[in-house]
């Protein structure tokens, strides 16, 4: 076992590197000048030259490269071109809103997607069933920003119980910090329900087909306890896999629920910074995430063996 | 099929060997037939051919020009009317089904014309992706030497969100639906080419192939023949997936104010256009909104139906 993590850590370096490489290519290669764009519109050629040696951008492509990635080991971003602050910080001040709002979101989704995946299974071909599967097509269908805006329209808006926009930090008060993020978070968990309960609910129909579980109901266990216990601990392993490659839907739902409720985390920052092309905190964002991605995909790796020992690489 | 498959008769409507070849075997009632009979396949291919025909007919869907700006029409309520100077300078009375937007564009013919970007975003990355996914899945399933590169290239690609690669790719370009449609294209071709190469994987070890290995066929003609033919089937299913997904994020673009320029009358744009008065005018939001999370329905409802009729085996691992 020790073994497999060990090769399966090691597994992960030449995509955290291929994704390195991409990002800096990416947007080295761009049309636009980057010293130019800091150097401003009223710069003479010889200030932009001034900026570009100062960045390193006189020097040839894969020194680059290697001068870029040592800063990043040391955990230096560079410097926003429009912010004129260090990218570490940018990120710093707002890694608390996202964290926040992924964590309700995952826990949220969680809660209410294995659930009614199982019960989808358990009563496959009902009407509860088919509810939950048109729910899961539907999930997939309609946009983050229509979801969003429909919830802050009934609930902020029209009913008036929660705030529309904003979020207030944690250390100001518990109760603010978490009222604001209960529409952003169910609206996030939109999509990540559907992903998880048609999982779940996939998942669970093989695994009750199995002679144990029918071996469980001859023996006159209750129908709660051969679904929770002995067919949703067998049917784990898809579940908590789709739970971890669907943080890239978070991801990407992030940036857009932080645009719609006007959150200062770090999908709003990767908008502003596209807007602004502001490329040092494009490529930093693009790498933590990315970083964020393929971690969690390793840990729900790694997970499999605990969650089930018969799996064995 | 009707002709004796044992006679080496020419295949009836044989244009293209490549698709007739695997019929050859006999298929009870065709992948085709059974996937008409479908019911999703039926009403998500109808809203979908419903919303293509909106697109294309759109000036004569008593629209007005979606670009054209009136100040003295701004933010009106759905159902409102005015009376306008038409060309001959006659009094016109016009209804704005929708409302306007605070530039007194009418949203309805916004919306209208919004079904051409779409529809067209969403068909051209799928063709795109399906057809470069296709190119390198053969390349890097049928030689093992540059499969281990290929791959990787790929693992890192998928690494990166997809909505979050298609931004960071948008930056790169100046604004506009080209930009856009590389930028959606790219993030998709990763999957495209994991699924052709597992096709490619696992054609290789079937005897026939074995077989015509053996007897010498070049490359080339073995891709085409043996292989390409396996990969019809899962692309379609594939592509139409990649069309919906398409659809949506060309929507978030437009909505993040990134993709296709503002004053183009896209979904996106519309409901991006509407967010600033969205309180009190949530019809700019609204109408799009449901425009676009039924398109999108539709071409995963027509997914779900062919994934189920043409390619079985998918259906089942998902």
């Amino acid at each position: 076992m020790l073994g497999f993590i060990l090769r399966r850590i090691l597994a992960t370096i030449p995509v955290v590197l291929v994704v390195a490489i991409f990002v800096f290519l990416m947007l080295r290669l761009t049309p636009a000048d980057p010293a130019a764009i800091i150097a401003g519109d009223n710069a003479n050629a010889e200030q932009v030259a001034a900026i570009r040696k100062q960045l390193g951008l006189d020097q040839p492509i894969y020194t680059q490269f290697f001068i870029w990635t040592g800063k990043l080991l040391q955990g230096d971003f560079g410097e926003s071109f429009f912010f004129k602050k260090t990218v570490a910080s940018l990120i710093a001040d707002r890694v608390q809103a996202t964290l926040s709002l992924a964590f309700f979101t995952i826990v949220l989704a969680v809660m209410i997607a294995v659930p009614i995946g199982v019960l989808a299974a358990a009563k496959q071909g009902s009407w509860i069933d088919r509810i939950v599967m048109g729910f899961s097509v539907m999930g997939f269908s309609v946009p983050v920003f229509v979801i969003g805006y429909l919830l802050i329209y009934v609930f902020a808006i029209q009913l008036n119980w929660l705030p529309v926009q904003g979020y207030t930090r944690i250390e100001l008060g518990v109760w603010e910090w978490g009222k604001r993020l209960i529409l952003p978070a169910v609206t996030l968990s939109v999509v990540y329900v559907a992903l998880i309960a048609r999982m779940t609910r996939t998942s669970m129909l093989e695994v009750l087909s199995e002679d144990y579980v029918r071996t469980a109901r001859a023996k006159g266990q209750i129908e709660r306890k051969v679904l929770f216990r002995h067919a949703l601990r067998n049917a784990a392993v898809p579940i908590v896999t789709v739970i971890g490659l669907g943080i890239a839907l978070l991801i990407g739902g992030v940036v857009v629920t932080e645009s719609v409720y006007t959150i200062p985390g770090l999908g709003r920052l990767t908008v502003d910074a596209v807007l602004a092309r502001d490329y040092p905190v494009i490529q930093a964002v693009i790498l933590l995430f990315s970083l964020v991605y393929v971690m969690v995909n390793l840990a729900v790796d790694i997970l499999y063996t605990i969650l089930d020992p018969r799996i064995r690489y | 099929m009707t002709t004796d498959s044992s006679t080496v008769a020419p295949m009836p409507g044989g244009s293209d060997p490549a698709l007739a070849a695997p019929a050859v075997r006999k298929a009870p009632p065709s992948a085709l037939k059974r996937a008409f009979r479908n019911l999703s396949v039926r009403i998500g291919g109808f809203v979908v051919l419903l919303m293509i025909a909106i697109g294309l007919a759109a000036p004569y869907l008593d629209t007005m020009s979606p670009t054209d700006i009136s100040p003295a029409a701004r933010n009106r309520l759905p159902g409102a009317e005015r009376t306008i100077r038409d060309n001959e300078g006659k009094q016109v009375k016009v209804v704005h089904r929708f409302g306007t937007d605070s530039l007194g564009r009418d949203t309805y013919s916004r919306v209208i014309y919004g079904a051409r970007v779409s529809i067209f975003v969403g068909i051209t990355v799928a063709i795109i992706s399906v057809v470069i996914g296709l190119l390198i899945g053969l390349i890097s399933g049928y030689f093992r030497w540059l499969d281990p590169i290929i791959m990787r290239v790929m693992d890192g690609m998928m690494a990166i969100p997809g909505i979050l690669l298609a931004i960071a790719l948008v930056s790169l370009f100046r604004a506009g639906l080209m930009a856009v449609i590389i930028a959606i294209t790219v993030p998709e071709i990763p999957r495209v080419v994991r699924l052709v190469r597992s096709v490619v994987l696992s054609v290789r070890e079937e005897p026939y192939v074995e077989a015509a290995i053996t007897v010498g066929t070049p490359t080339v003609k073995l891709l085409w023949r043996h292989v390409l033919p396996n990969t019809i089937a899962p692309l379609i299913v594939q592509g139409t997936f990649i069309c919906a997904s398409a659809i949506l994020v060309e929507a978030i673009l437009s909505f993040l104010g990134i993709g296709i320029p503002p004053e183009v009358p896209t979904w996106g744009n519309i409901m991006s256009e509407g967010r600033s008065v969205f309180r009190v005018f949530p019809h700019n939001i609204l109408y799009p909104g449901v425009f676009l999370a039924l398109t999108v329905l539709a071409v995963n409802m027509l997914g779900d139906g062919l994934r189920d009729t043409l390619d079985p085996k998918m259906a089942k691992r998902v």
